[in-house]
């Protein structure tokens, strides 16, 4: 029985026993929760989305489906309101996400420096992360308004002539882009901070003594090591501003993103043909057809990505 | 030694698995109603805009009354908001108040598509509720079959709320009866608002908006959006094409404060003076009030509007299917909707009865806060002269299509055949075929 090398060995032996079965089904146990939530919550409504949006099914009798196999997909492609919205979700997210990370960026490398209250400036830095879309959002449209707006009683003081906030088309845009920059500027310069003091202090000493500037060292230094951080805060960014739907629908409150849907975004043309028009089934045509995108433009980052780690190489 | 992590694993998979199993479970226990064994009910009432029943003090009467009854009110400002958030609940088949609002532009969806949805008002021991209602209003929440699915609480005679000081300001006239007679056309209304813009300051335009005009005036027709046979019309009917020009007109002019109606933009304006003339529905009487608030006392008035008529707005109450109180919530609304409540309804906020018996009270009352106008003898003869609307299943979008588009003409300054245009493809693109 007690041989030496068991003794040395002991989880060996007991693994042929029942008990090493269950052993090796535990860590399946672990990861059990996730999928079970993942296959109720994510899995199911995806595959059946996919299975609504080939149906004809109407929010006021929905339990009735009637099939349409591609029509959905068809009708979408040849609706202008749809392009309008893939380009406007396309513009705001330029002029969301473009402005945004670069501010996270200079504001984290202002951040890395000893400050005095640096932890104070962080934590406000997080601060429009954690308020809410919604509170955002109608304070944003308060200062926006077009006859009674903070922004507009400033540019007439000045002498500017007053914008329309909401019918114009640049400026709804910008609009709704100024509130989704206020709130994730913060978040994503915390993330680049964290990327940047796991650059080690040496490089930049060294950089010092071959007699890099301060920019040179924040563009050969830093930057490169905060490529992977960057990648994900871009893949992320983009994956956000596909989904955009928050801020535009509570920027004048309605669905149709605008008098002429010059803000309407992807996300609230789906909610528009859902639960404006009740057509749950083009909705979710809509909902596979962002879904792809998304996954388009994840395989895109992916490879440009890749093919900038190849050529570094 | 390696018993107890095997047993810690197999623990740990248990307990994951049971978090797992509540996690999912939880989602699915429904809520139970907690009241009714003391007797004592708890009655929900949702509802959009403003209603009035609060305001005018009819729940804290009806809860003197009937000691065992709460009632328990929630709304949305916006009707648009309401309908959808309605629509989910429905669809759902939770979240549901024991009375629901609906507005009149939402019926013959209802009445052609949900009827199933909603409680028939007669099965619930409360006679028919309906019977001393202006014949059409009751018909159009009736089924092919007969059920009828809600009870009619006001309509919406149309007449033309105005500001006298901004009026005296610009040098025009003050007194109903002589400005009825200036504006009894739309084309009336246009030349006066030229005559107005002429002296008035800078920043006090004619009227709030030109989709607002658009809605009154098309609403004086039989026929808008959709023909007796529920064939679309809205395209080519001459009711829209004319109120249309019209609104087009007034932008062209100058005259329109360009807000969109039911923002907060056009809420703080009534109280700025931003707009001096209003197209008014009844039940905005108490909007107004609402909005310019005890500032505004003496500061507006009442005339007839031009055609002297029209129809716009008006509301019905509900049971849905699935209520839980739906016998006492029958009797609330049979309460609610008898023509003494009616009356005092418009007493104190405007909101037009459909009852008769209500309209024959109400004849003299006038409104103080309007300076006294005649509001029971300009909104009676507007109604009298009312036209019993066709109502369409689409009636709300495509009212939205055109007043968007009204926006763009007046907003970006896109030429309004552009802007028809747009209208039309707007509805082209909530149409589900």
């Amino acid at each position: 029985m007690a041989l030496s090398s068991t003794a040395r060995l002991p989880a060996a032996k007991p693994a042929k026993r029942p008990g090493g079965l269950r052993r090796r089904l535990a860590p399946y146990g672990f990861l059990a929760p996730f999928f079970g939530l993942f296959a109720a919550f994510g899995l199911f409504p995806l595959l059946y989305t996919a299975w609504v949006s080939l149906h004809r099914v109407e929010l006021q009798t929905s339990d009735r489906m009637d099939w349409l196999g591609f029509q959905n997909y068809s009708r979408l492609l040849s609706d202008p309101f749809f392009w309008n919205a893939l380009r406007n979700t396309f513009t705001i997210g330029v002029l969301s996400t473009v402005p945004q990370l670069l501010m996270a960026l200079g504001l984290a490398h202002l951040l890395n420096y000893r400050l005095r209250g640096r932890t104070f400036f962080r934590v406000a830095m997080l601060m429009p992360y954690a308020t809410s879309v919604a509170a955002a959002t109608l304070v944003f449209a308060q200062l926006f308004g077009r006859d009674y707006g903070l922004i507009n009683w400033v540019l007439s003081s000045l002498g500017v002539h007053p914008v329309d906030w909401q019918a114009n088309t640049w400026a709804s845009q910008f609009g709704v882009s100024a509130i989704v920059t206020w709130r994730w500027t913060g978040y994503n310069a915390l993330i680049y901070l964290a990327g940047m003091q796991s650059i080690p202090g040496e490089l930049y000493e060294s950089a010092a003594v071959d007699g890099a500037s301060r920019w040179q060292q924040f563009r050969h230094v830093t930057v490169p090591g905060l490529r992977p951080t960057i990648v994900f805060t871009v893949v992320v960014s983009t994956i956000g501003a596909t989904q955009l739907f928050g801020e535009p629908l509570l920027y004048e409150g309605n669905s149709g993103g605008g008098i002429s849907h010059q803000y309407q975004t992807l996300g609230l043309y789906l909610y528009e043909q859902g639960w404006t028009f009740f057509h749950l089934g083009r909705a979710a045509a809509v909902a596979w057809v962002m879904f792809l995108l998304i996954v388009l433009l994840a395989l895109l980052n992916a490879a440009i990505a890749a093919r900038r780690n190849r050529t570094d190489r | 030694m390696a018993t107890p992590r095997v047993r810690r694993s197999t623990a740990a998979l248990g307990s994951a698995v049971l978090a797992t199993a509540l996690l999912l479970t939880a989602c699915s226990s429904g809520s139970g109603s907690k009241d009714s064994a003391d007797g004592k009910v708890t009655i929900t009432v949702d509802l959009f805009g403003t209603f009035g029943f609060k305001e005018a003090g009819l729940y804290d009467e009806y809860t003197k009354l009937h000691p065992n009854v709460t009632i328990k009110q929630t709304d949305t400002q916006d009707e648009g908001q309401y309908w959808q958030a309605l629509q989910t609940k429905l669809a759902g088949g939770g979240g549901l108040a024991d009375i629901q609002g609906l507005e009149v532009g939402r019926v013959a969806s209802v009445v052609q598509k949900q009827a199933d949805k909603f409680t028939d008002l007669k099965t619930l021991g409360i006679g028919d509720v309906n019977d001393d209602l202006v014949e059409w209003k009751g018909a159009a929440i009736k089924t092919a079959d007969g059920k009828v699915l809600g009870a009619g609480t006001d309509i919406g005679p149309e007449a033309i709320c105005y500001r006298t000081d901004l009026f005296q300001a610009a040098g025009l006239p003050t007194d109903r009866t002589e400005l009825a007679a200036k504006w009894s056309t739309w084309q009336g209304y246009l030349d006066l608002g030229k005559q107005y813009a002429a002296k008035a300051q800078a920043g006090n335009a004619w009227t709030d908006s030109a989709a607002g005009m658009f809605t009154a005036e098309v609403g004086q027709q039989k026929v808008r959006y959709s023909d007796e046979a529920g064939k679309p019309v809205y395209d080519s009917s001459p009711a829209v094409k004319t109120a249309w020009n019209d609104a087009a007109a007034l932008v062209a002019d100058g005259l329109s404060a360009k807000l969109a109606q039911w923002t907060p933009e056009w809420n703080k304006a009534f109280s700025t003076g931003k707009f001096a003339t209003l197209s008014c529905p009844a039940w905005m009487i108490g909007y107004i009030k609402g909005q310019a608030g005890d500032a505004g006392s003496g500061k507006w008035d009442i005339a007839p509007g031009p055609g002297k008529t029209g129809n716009w707005g008006g509301s019905y109450l509900t049971v849905p299917r699935t209520a839980k109180h739906p016998k006492e919530a029958a009797e609330l609304i049979k309460w609610l909707n008898a023509k003494e409540q009616q009356a005092t309804l418009f007493t104190k906020q405007g909101s037009f009865p459909s009852s008769t018996g209500a309209q024959a009270a109400i004849k003299d009352v006038t409104d103080p806060y309007f300076n006294n106008a005649p509001i029971g003898q300009i909104f009676s003869e507007s109604a009298k002269a009312m036209p019993a609307q066709v109502l369409g299943t689409d009636d709300g979008v495509i009212g939205k299509a055109f007043t968007d588009a009204l926006g763009e003409v007046e907003r970006t300054g896109t030429a309004p055949d552009t802007a028809w245009k747009h209208a039309m493809d707007n509805v082209k693109k909530a149409d589900g075929n």
